[in-house]
């Protein structure tokens, strides 16, 4: 896994647009231990997007495609929505399904990529918002969490239909009025995280995208427990800021606001056992290559000084 | 099947038919069609070298399956094709412009492409109108794409189209090869040469 696989061929190179010389030059295909700390460090899978500005979404975006473990034997299934603006933009793999199928074609593409690549470690996670994960895509979602298809499935919870102006979604909480929801929410907010626990998935975490260290984190743990065992489920809180009335730079403190202890996006999740022995492992593993890495690191400074 | 329909330099009109809806046929192997007739592969070279070198701006829209180096073959047509490149610009006259431009991928970008630097099969006529094309020539360039971009450029631009197809050829381009090689691309660059000085070029 690197990026061997991806080159242009060396007559052509002059003539290719900057962004791709830089793609397969400076980004983190390949790169052991790659995570969110690579932002603007290196060149990003997306760096630009066409979302509305201080969107948290895009911040969702960033730290997600840079805390894939192997973004190039990843690709993403994605659907209508806000992230079906940004799928053009960034460097993964992506098929952009139709509005809530997104589980159907992911279940189906996963199988596919085992036939065709045996043996070989091939990650497919689907993306969207929570019209296609929850309402219109329920049956899709559900269906692959029971026959308990191995990816992992992330729903940026926007808690309403944002671009098309605001009409109400299940995830939508009790109450709240929206723009082309004038009466009010009648109902509780879904209890997805739940639903995804009794449905068969392994790892669940319900939280926002404030701390990409945490971001990071749960994407490599679903991922991970995706690839060796079964289904995996992310909430991750996005707020439309435009549809709940906030100006571009409070998406963070809103997300802050609902992540509370008491509030809605308090970080919850759920670790099968089958999943908690994998991530211990894993974790011991990584535990072991920063060490190495540490005691390398120091004896070429060892060797620099002598 | 017989037909009347020819397959020509647009602007056609906003909606042109496809030309295997109107009878044109793909070429069988060693063959091409030249404005939708079925002919040898040699005469067709002959007309597409002319045309690049009446143009005044001879154009190549390489795309993914050469621009980038998935195995030795495609490497190897990445190769050709700059030769012929290079042939072109050789041959042509200070007055015209030889261009290579690729179509990297063919997402549909936002808020618009570079037509500069690039092409993109979802708006193929923006970089023929910016960069004033009037010959192109599609290489490597999957083939739905290419149909797409090739019905585009007829619809809307006087551009006219060459296909260096790898597959079987294409009814939309107004000259088709098919079974393209790195061989057939340079033998189309050795026609370039060999009609350099005996095509007039193009009058300002």
């Amino acid at each position: 896994m690197s990026k061997e696989r991806i080159k242009i061929a060396p007559e052509m190179f002059d003539i290719m647009p900057e962004e791709y010389q830089d793609l397969v030059e400076r980004a983190t295909y390949g790169k052991e231990g790659r995570g969110w700390k690579d932002i603007g460090t290196s060149k990003e899978l997306i760096e630009e997007h066409s979302l509305c500005a201080g969107c948290p979404e895009s911040m969702a975006f960033r730290y997600i495609l840079a805390s894939l473990p192997a973004p190039e034997d990843t690709v993403m299934v994605g659907s209508t929505g806000c992230t079906s603006l940004v799928f053009p933009h960034v460097g993964v793999h992506n098929i952009h399904s139709l509005f809530g199928n997104q589980n159907a074609i992911a279940s189906g593409l996963k199988r596919a990529l085992s036939v065709r690549f045996p043996g070989q470690v091939k990650d497919v996670v689907v993306l969207a918002g929570d019209g296609a994960t929850v309402d219109i895509g329920l049956d899709m979602t559900l269906q692959a969490w029971f026959r308990q298809e191995k990816f992992t499935t992330i729903c940026f919870d926007n808690e309403l239909y944002a671009n098309t102006g605001g009409q109400e979604s299940g995830l939508m909480q009790k109450g709240f009025v929206a723009k082309m929801a004038p009466v009010g929410k009648t109902f509780e907010k879904v209890k997805l995280p739940e639903i995804a626990r009794e449905s068969g998935c392994h790892y669940v975490v319900n939280c926002t995208v404030s701390k990409p260290n945490l971001v990071e984190k749960v994407i490599k743990n679903a991922i991970h427990v995706a690839r060796e065992i079964g289904p995996t489920y992310l909430q991750l809180y996005t707020p439309c800021i435009l549809e709940i009335g906030k100006n571009s730079m409070e998406g963070l403190q809103e997300m802050r606001d609902s992540e509370k202890p008491t509030e809605r996006f308090a970080y919850k999740e759920y670790v099968s056992d089958q999943a908690k022995e994998l991530l211990t492992e894993l974790a011991a593993k990584e535990k072991e290559r920063k060490a190495a890495a540490k005691k390398q690191l120091a004896d070429k400074q060892l060797a620099g000084q002598a | 099947m017989s037909t009347m329909y020819q397959v020509l330099r647009g602007p056609e009109h906003f909606l042109p038919p496809a030309a295997a809806s109107m009878g044109i046929r793909l070429p069988d192997p060693g063959q091409a069609h030249i404005h939708g007739k079925i002919v040898n592969e040699d005469e067709a070279m002959e007309v597409a070298a002319r045309q690049f070198l009446s143009a005044k701006v001879p154009t190549i829209f390489p795309g993914p399956l050469v621009l980038w180096a998935w195995n030795e073959k495609a490497a190897g047509k990445a190769t050709a094709i700059r030769h012929l490149y290079e042939t072109l610009k050789e041959c042509v006259t200070p007055s015209q412009q030889a261009m290579l431009i690729p179509m990297p991928d063919y997402r549909p970008k936002y808020p618009k492409i570079n037509p500069e630097i690039e092409i993109n099969p979802n708006h193929p006529n923006l970089t023929i109108w910016h960069n004033k094309i009037d010959t192109c020539m599609f290489v490597g360039v999957h083939c739905h794409q290419a149909n797409l971009s090739l019905k585009i450029i007829r619809g809307g631009t006087y551009c006219y189209t060459i296909a260096m197809c790898a597959q079987a050829g294409h009814e939309d381009a107004m000259v088709s090869f098919r079974d393209a090689t790195a061989d057939k691309i340079r033998k189309l660059a050795d026609w370039v040469k060999k009609l350099k000085g005996s095509v007039e070029p193009p009058k300002d």
